[in-house]
């Protein structure tokens, strides 16, 4: 399928449909993600929607089992096209996960590792960019006493911040976080929310999420899945206050899920 | 329901209970037992041979006096040189099929042939050994084909180690690393190998400890049977305790001379045995520890 470039919007997806050996996850989907907005994707669990967001930078490529059809076009590059550069694309989309995963090393040595792995070798410009993605998750002044320490030092929110500022410090276009708080307690919680409205302004954000009052503060789009089918997607407001399926509102009410 | 007055009633399950923990105990104590009078015995019987003398001359007289230094010399050559052929060799094999390979047949083919390995005897490898390095490929004995041929038996050892070290670290690490844009070899690389290091390790120094107390595979392809020097290079005979071990009990002219000498070769072979096992629980106690995830 050919891909065209549509302003202003980072993914285009049309009849999406990914399966893990014979089990269909995702049933032909079609969205449009705009740039430099936050989209939630909400659910029951099981819906598929951590699927989705892994095949955005093609980390569904390390399940074995998995198949994926349709297309996704990021700013007019099918990326399952043959030809497509997944090192590439995964500079360009970073990933936050459901529990932070910093690598057993420093701080410093957290960050610097996207940015040594395009080639930067200087110490000021890693110390550079070190410092700037730690002030943009707002957590330098929390640790720029201890650059040298182990990550694994750092509080759950802190180490889920460090996350986030290591995918920063590829200076990526598109962030896609699965769940980035579920391991969280309220103030960690918080202070992500804060920090993902603040990124916004810079980054197109992609956020799976549980917890419905969070897609609700976070987002300006929200999709509604379940199993395997988008019920509805729209600007985060109509849906959370005038759903239009019957299915959303049981969902946002409470009533399933 | 047990009627409450039968609560006070567990003496007899209890004592058959006892009874059947007691029987257990005693198998598994019988492990220290055996570890105990083995030690005992031999330190008993070696440890009047032992002197500076012992540990750093060659042998005289027919063996029956000075010491055993090029014995033990040789067996941390070959020991060290057995290490440099079969840590690349499992330690790539390791990471080609725990991160690389698709878990498919030809990932079983892989393990079913490296378990095989591990079974072959060791006399079996001496001969293999024999036939295809010092004859086939022409080094003759030499610390070089002993080298060789206990690498391919240790390998099994480090293989499955290292896979197990490998298994151990995060899928976290990989996919963070892979979400940053670093290609496979450089997740591996980067942040799986070092933390499966100390891991590695451990597997290493337990495979050194199984080379350096093995005889059949050495006496085959490279050990000789009396050499009062050190090995002048890797193409070189050497003298390894184990089989200096086995000629002082079995194939000398004078047995009963050089029996305390044979005590102290064995007990010398088994401190450096132990030592080295130490040093791998050593260094397993050490990074359990510090480990961080």
């Amino acid at each position: 399928m050919t891909c065209s470039v549509i302003n202003q919007v980072a993914f285009s997806i049309k009849d999406l449909q990914i399966s893990y050996g014979k089990e269909k996850v995702i049933k032909g989907i079609a969205l449009d993600i705009q740039e430099k907005e936050v989209t939630a994707i909400i659910g029951p669990s099981g819906c598929g929607k951590s699927t989705f967001l892994k095949t955005l930078n093609r980390m569904i490529d390390t399940v074995p089992s998995s198949r994926v059809t349709g297309s996704i076009c990021y700013r007019g590059q099918d990326i399952y096209a043959a030809s497509t550069n997944v090192v590439a694309l995964r500079h360009n989309v970073g990933m936050v996960f459901q529990k932070p995963n910093p690598f057993p090393k420093s701080i410093f040595d957290n960050i610097a590792f996207g940015p040594r792995l395009q080639g930067v070798r200087d110490k000021q410009k890693l110390k550079q960019i070190v410092e700037s993605s730690l002030k943009r998750t707002a957590l330098w002044d929390e640790v720029k006493d201890r650059l040298n320490s182990s990550a694994f030092s750092l509080s759950g929110g802190q180490q889920q911040r460090l996350c986030i500022a290591r995918a920063l410090a590829v200076e990526p276009d598109v962030i896609l976080m699965d769940e980035p708080c579920s391991a969280l307690d309220p103030i960690a919680t918080a202070k992500i929310e804060d920090l993902i409205e603040e990124l916004r302004k810079q980054y197109t954000i992609i956020i799976v999420t549980h917890n419905m009052q969070q897609a609700a503060r976070v987002s300006q789009k929200t999709a509604f899945f379940l199993t395997g089918n988008v019920i509805e997607f729209g600007e985060t407001a109509k849906i959370f206050t005038k759903p239009k399926e019957k299915k959303t509102e049981d969902y946002i009410t409470g009533r399933f899920g | 329901m047990v009627k409450p007055e039968q609560l006070r009633n567990g003496k007899k399950l209890h004592i058959s209970e006892m009874l059947g923990y007691g029987i257990l105990l005693l198998f598994a104590l019988s492990s220290v037992a055996v570890l105990v009078y083995f030690i005992g015995s031999i330190a008993s019987r070696g440890l009047s041979s032992i002197s500076w003398t012992f540990l750093t001359e060659v042998p005289r007289v027919g063996m029956t006096e000075g010491g055993i230094m090029p014995a033990i010399v040789g067996t941390i050559y070959v020991s060290l040189l057995t290490l440099a052929v079969s840590v690349p060799l499992g330690v790539g094999s390791a990471i080609y099929i725990n991160e690389f390979s698709s878990q498919g047949l030809f990932n079983r083919i892989i393990r079913l042939s490296i378990r095989n390995i591990a079974g072959v005897p060791s006399i079996v490898f001496g001969l293999f050994g024999l036939g295809l390095f010092v004859a086939g490929m022409k080094l003759g004995q030499s610390l070089l084909a002993a080298a060789f041929t206990l690498g391919l038996m240790t390998y099994p050892v480090i293989v499955t180690t290292a896979e197990e070290a490998l298994k151990a670290v995060p899928q976290s690490f990989r996919d963070g690393a892979l979400a940053l844009g670093a290609t496979r070899w450089q997740a591996v690389r980067h942040q799986v190998l070092p933390a499966a290091i100390p891991g590695m390790a451990t597997g290493a120094i337990l495979g050194l400890g199984r080379a350096a107390g093995e005889t059949a595979p050495i006496l085959l392809t490279g050990a000789a049977y009396f050499l009062p020097r050190l090995p002048q290079g890797v193409t070189d005979q050497f003298m390894a305790l184990p089989y200096h071990l086995f000629i002082l009990a079995t194939q000398h002219n004078q047995i009963s001379v050089v029996r305390p000498l044979a005590y102290g070769t064995a007990l010398v072979l088994l401190a450096l045995v132990l030592l080295l096992n130490g040093a791998a629980i050593a260094i397993r106690l050490y990074y359990r520890k510090s480990k961080q995830w």
